[in-house]
């Protein structure tokens, strides 16, 4: 069980938390056109890297609050969490 | 019965208390203090199981948690565990345990008979043997090995004990309380770091207990004392006996089991069995020591051949001996420790040793009291079938390839020594890529992954010496890293016997014309033959050997047999053993009760159960529960002798004719506040929000990104910048994290903030033609006409003193009201509805009648929105907009989705009018097709009709919209039913919605 620190509530175990999935996706913006590869790519292909992989994190059963994780997906090792804007 | 065994002196049990106990139906004694095992060994027992495969009498191979062969089965009944082994039992008054694994008794088995026809039991006889024809497997096969193979019995019973978790978090958590460990402990902890030592066994000390050693002038055992008292003395020191540490996570999750009970003779019934830690530490250090190898030669299983470290400790410990005409065959000097220590005890070994010579100082101490030493002598073949009685015993030539002379010689133990094997097990599953130390010839840890450092024997430091100035430095270190502070513990001085290079050499070879079996793993039943013909068949990798023979996959790990096969293949493959590899081992290190994993999480208690505030009125009125999600709801208000359909079909005609009542508290309730709070449902429903007027609900139906229907359900303006929104009792967790993903990542840009508020409200619906009516008698300052709380009006008003919401909105598609107010009165208003109602003749309606409302409405639930469907498919292409965007919008013009033949949402009605159709059957237009019959659609939910007195269900149809007036066929093979029935819309009742506007 990973050890997360959350950067609002400091380091808790992995069970009060909920994977969000890579965090480097940027959803496109409303009403813009699209191509439907794009949208595909978006909505389905996600990297599945070996290594550093920045990642969202969501702390539901504490402060609820979606972060980033940057997570060895090897290894597990987590170098630093920063708030989502950060 | 006496205790022939039993020494007169020696040994750390309680001699005061005597204790009977129950082995295979026989009664004995042993004292406070014993093991199972050791109690056995006392009464002359040896005999304590049949091998896994070929059913062969076994007694104890060790004396500890690396015990292959005595493995037992406890107690009787629900309490029965199977399995246990019978070296790390302590002995309690009335325990009971009987030999696994052999019928009718361990003295006579019928299936050793699989001993003589063992050639047809060959490494991987599975894969080969049952192979063909293909159809005996299931019905002959597979029931026959399974009876035959096995181990213990599984209990049938639900386990009647109490086991408990335990969170806990320090600096460094020490495995082990040898001398490496203690020394770590005592230096880390006056250093100021926050401790847990934790040891499996009863005694602290580990080979301080068994080993000739003085440490700062006293005697190894005495100075553990000493230290353990001292550490417990202190506050920041948690020290734990009979503490397993058996898995090593990831971030130095440490898990570990404390046995707490079954030691204990008349326990308190609130002591739990055991406990289960979850330790955080900062620090790991594993001292965990090392286990002794076996030496293999001809029938080297047979009962009374033991290694020689647990025959010195069944003496030190004990004060038993496990022989007395005992051979100590080794290939290094740690056996004549207990060769020194039978004599001492006035018994007379003879050692044998592969070796040409020793001069090391306990060799020197052995030749100076005279005992019988052979060099370049081995054990070729053990004789005796339930127990030794004597061996042939060779001098080995000088290539060690045979032998120059053979002769036998009785006697009635032998005691073996292969060198030692590091206890790696943690370390590997740290994520420590061990390496092999040649001079050792074992695996070492080597590049350590996490916060974690392995010392000591663990690590392949044998001298005490050098292991106590290891154990000290290290403490010493990682404390001083983690607080900063700089006290020092000196290490003290301290002596011990002195040993040679042991001898490589472990396997001995076959004496012409003899085939004798040589075992390797004792607890799978794997002999050299085995590996050696899983090699001549191809097989390289360790792993794929280990797979086909089995070898090291016994609930033992392999403790006593890894090393011994990896070097029997390096040597057939004439490959050094790091080239051959070794396999990772996993947790848990020995086995785990499921009780224990399990904990206090059973029945009930597995998960929360969640209550409306109303749930004792329900109790109190006879309501039937049913689960939804977390929440218990009642289904239905059972009358007399009523079924579940009688009473649904009450409640709900109720509903139709007159007016009902249900708690709908467990929908999901969010707040929404914020100026941007319109900008926001604008986006995440498919429908427009932007001129909602306040006071004004409206419905709405969420998608995913990928287009698919996440959610639905109504939100309603509470005041120019306040929703409230609800979501369906299954998805309201999720639409929260949604909504608070969506605000928080992805449009940071608004300005707007969600709350769950499901359990600050208690919800009730009023449903049926007479519900305007009660609302004004519930309401008399409120103006409740049509016109002025019209469908989907809103309105607060005060419920006799209390602050309520009233909403106008339906799931029953009656007219009908969802009042809330906080969950503290939710009795009281409950109650006073009834109370005003009663003229009215109201009833409560639960979730069977409910379900039945909005079936033959055509109302979605979850049972339609499964995660498979889109919006046009459930008939609600019209909720999306065309003139903005959403969540998951740009998603429908998939292809697939596109499609006009999609499945779309219809109503099914059996031609008998009378078969209710279960959920879930599948719709098909030949009953007879062949199979796998073709499925155009599946019914999502069925219920009788209570508007036209017949069976009705909802499905999802395949091109569903030409299909009204079509027959199928509705088949659940599971029910073994096939009903005829006609597609007919899913707006079953009220098609026009006028019921709820009137
Ligand atoms: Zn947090």
């Amino acid at each position: 069980m990973l050890e997360i620190k959350c950067p609002y509530c400091g380091k808790r175990s992995q069970n009060e938390f909920s994977y969000g999935g890579d965090a480097s996706v940027k959803r496109p913006e409303l009403g813009k056109e699209i191509s439907d590869k794009d949208w595909d790519d978006f909505v389905y292909l996600r990297k599945n890297l070996r290594g550093k992989h920045s990642e969202l994190w969501h702390h539901v059963a504490g402060c609820r609050q979606w972060f980033k994780v940057l997570r060895s997906t090897a290894t597990h090792e987590i170098f630093k969490t920063t708030k989502v804007n950060e | 019965m006496s205790q022939k065994f039993r020494l007169i002196k020696s040994g750390y049990i309680d001699r005061e208390k005597k204790i009977s106990f129950k082995f295979n139906g026989k009664k004995y004694f042993g004292f406070k203090g014993d093991t199972l095992a050791s109690a056995l060994l006392a009464n002359g027992v040896h005999l304590v199981g049949r091998s896994f495969k070929y059913h062969r009498p076994r007694g104890f191979l060790g004396s500890n948690v690396e015990e292959p062969n005595a493995l037992v089965q406890l107690y009787n009944g629900a309490k029965t565990e199977p399995n246990a082994v019978a070296t790390t039992i302590e002995l309690v008054e009335g325990l009971v345990a009987k030999s696994q694994n052999c019928f009718p008794s361990v003295s006579f088995d019928f299936g050793a008979i699989n001993n003589f026809l063992s050639k047809f039991f060959p490494a991987g006889f599975y894969y080969k043997t049952f192979m063909w024809p293909k159809s005996f497997w299931h019905k002959i096969y597979e029931p026959v090995i399974r009876k035959a193979a096995g181990l213990g019995v599984a209990p049938l019973k639900p386990d009647p004990d109490r086991y408990e978790h335990k969170f806990e978090y320090c600096d460094i958590l020490i495995v082990g309380s040898g001398p490496s460990g203690l020394a770590s402990a005592l230096s880390a902890a006056k250093n100021g770091a926050k401790v847990i030592l934790a040891e499996d066994k009863p005694r602290f000390g580990g080979s301080l207990l068994t080993d000739e050693v003085t440490i700062g002038n006293k005697k190894g055992k005495d100075w553990a004392d000493e230290k353990i008292t001292q550490l417990k003395l202190m506050p920041n020191v948690i020290v734990k006996n009979r503490s397993q540490v058996f898995g090593y996570y990831d971030h130095n999750m440490m898990v570990m089991f404390e046995r707490t009970r079954d030691h204990i003779e008349n326990p308190s019934q609130f002591t739990p069995r055991q406990r289960l830690w979850y330790i955080r530490a900062k620090e790991v250090i594993i001292s965990t020591g090392s286990i002794e190898r076996p030496l293999v030669f001809g029938n080297n299983d047979r009962p009374g051949i033991m290694l020689a470290s647990a025959a010195k400790e069944y003496m030190k410990v004990y004060g038993v001996i496990v022989g007395k005409k005992p051979i100590i065959f080794t290939n290094n000097d740690s056996g004549y420790d207990t060769a020194i220590e039978f004599k001492k005890n006035g018994i007379d070994p003879l050692i044998l040793d592969v070796r040409s010579n020793s001069e090391s100082s306990v060799a020197k101490e052995a030749k100076n009291l005279k005992i019988n030493i052979k060099f370049s002598y081995g054990v070729v073949n053990a004789l005796g079938y339930k127990k030794v009685n004597s061996a042939v015993i060779g001098k080995l030539n000088k290539e060690k390839s045979g032998y120059d002379n053979l002769e036998n010689i009785s006697c009635d133990c032998i005691c073996v020594s292969g060198n030692w094997t590091p206890t790696v097990h943690l370390s590997s599953q740290s994520g420590n890529k061990l390496k092999f130390d040649d001079e050792i010839n074992a695996f070492v840890p080597n590049q350590s992954r996490q916060n974690e450092s392995t010392i000591g024997s663990a690590r392949g430091l044998f001298t005490l010496k050098e292991t106590l100035e290891e154990g000290f430095t290290k403490g010493y270190d990682l404390s001083k890293k983690i607080t900063g502070k700089d006290l020092k513990t000196p290490t003290p001085t301290s002596n011990e016997r002195i040993y040679e290079q042991h001898d490589k050499f472990w396997c001995m070879p076959l004496p012409k014309k003899k085939n004798y079996k040589r075992c390797v793993d004792f607890q799978n039943d794997v002999y050299v033959s085995d590996i050696e013909l899983a090699v001549s068949e191809g097989f390289r990798s360790i792993e794929h050997v280990k797979r086909y023979t089995t070898l090291g996959m016994a609930t033992d790990q392999g403790r006593t047999s890894n090393l011994n096969g990896l070097q029997l293949v390096s040597n057939i493959e004439k490959k050094i053993i790091p080239e051959v590899g070794h396999t990772t081992f996993r947790p848990p290190y020995t086995p785990v009760t499921i009780g224990t994993i399990v904990g206090r999480e059973v029945g009930k208690h597995y998960r929360p159960t969640r209550k409306s505030p109303m749930h004792s009125w329900h109790t109190r009125n006879n309501a039937v529960f049913v689960d939804a999600g977390l929440w218990l709801r009642p289904r239905y208000y059972k009358q007399n002798k009523e079924t579940l359909l009688e009473a649904a079909k009450r409640e709900a005609t109720n509903v139709r004719n007159n007016i009902g009542i249900c708690d709908v508290t467990s929908l999901g309730k969010i707040d929404i506040k914020g100026p941007d709070s319109a900008e926001f449902l604008n986006r995440v429903y498919t429908n427009s929000w932007m001129k909602l007027p306040v006071g004004k609900a409206r419905y709405g139906v969420m998608l995913r990104e990928d287009g698919v229907v996440f959610d639905d359900g109504t939100t309603t303006r509470i005041s120019e910048n306040h929703y409230h929104m609800t979501t369906t009792t299954a998805q309201a967790v999720n639409v929260l994290s949604h909504l608070e993903y969506y605000l928080q990542v992805v449009w940071t840009e608004l300005n707007v903030n969600v709350l769950s508020t499901t359990e600050q409200w208690a919800g009730v619906a009023l449903a049926g033609p007479n519900s305007r009516n009660l609302l004004s008698k519930l309401f008399p300052e409120t103006d409740v006409s049509n016109e002025s709380l019209p469908f989907m009006g809103f309105k607060q008003a005060d419920f006799f003193g209390v602050p309520a919401r009233i909403f106008r909105i339906s799931f029953s598609g009656e007219l009908a009201y969802e009042i809330n107010v906080e969950s503290g009165y939710g009795v009281f208003m409950w109650e006073k509805i009834m109370e005003i109602g009663q003229e009215m003749n109201i009833e409560p309606y639960g979730t069977e009648a409910l379900s039945t409302l909005r079936i033959e409405m055509g109302h979605v639930a979850g049972s339609e929105i499964d995660g498979r469907v889109i919006a046009s498919d459930l008939s609600l292409e019209g909720m999306l907009s065309k003139k903005k965007d959403f969540i998951g919008k740009r998603s429908l013009n998939r292809t697939a989705f596109l499609n006009p033949e999609r499945e779309k949402i219809v109503g099914v009605v059996p031609l008998d009018k009378k078969t209710m159709i279960p959920e879930g059957s599948h719709l098909v237009m030949d009953e007879n097709a062949d199979l796998p019959n073709p499925k155009l659609g599946h019914i999502s939910a069925s219920c009788w009709s209570v508007e036209y007195n017949n069976p009705f269900s909802l499905a999802i149809l395949k091109d569903g919209n030409k299909k009204i007036g079509v027959k199928l066929y509705a088949l659940s093979p599971l029910k073994n039913k096939s009903i005829p029935v006609e597609i007919v819309s899913s707006h079953y009742v009220d098609p026009k919605g006028k019921r709820v506007r009137s």
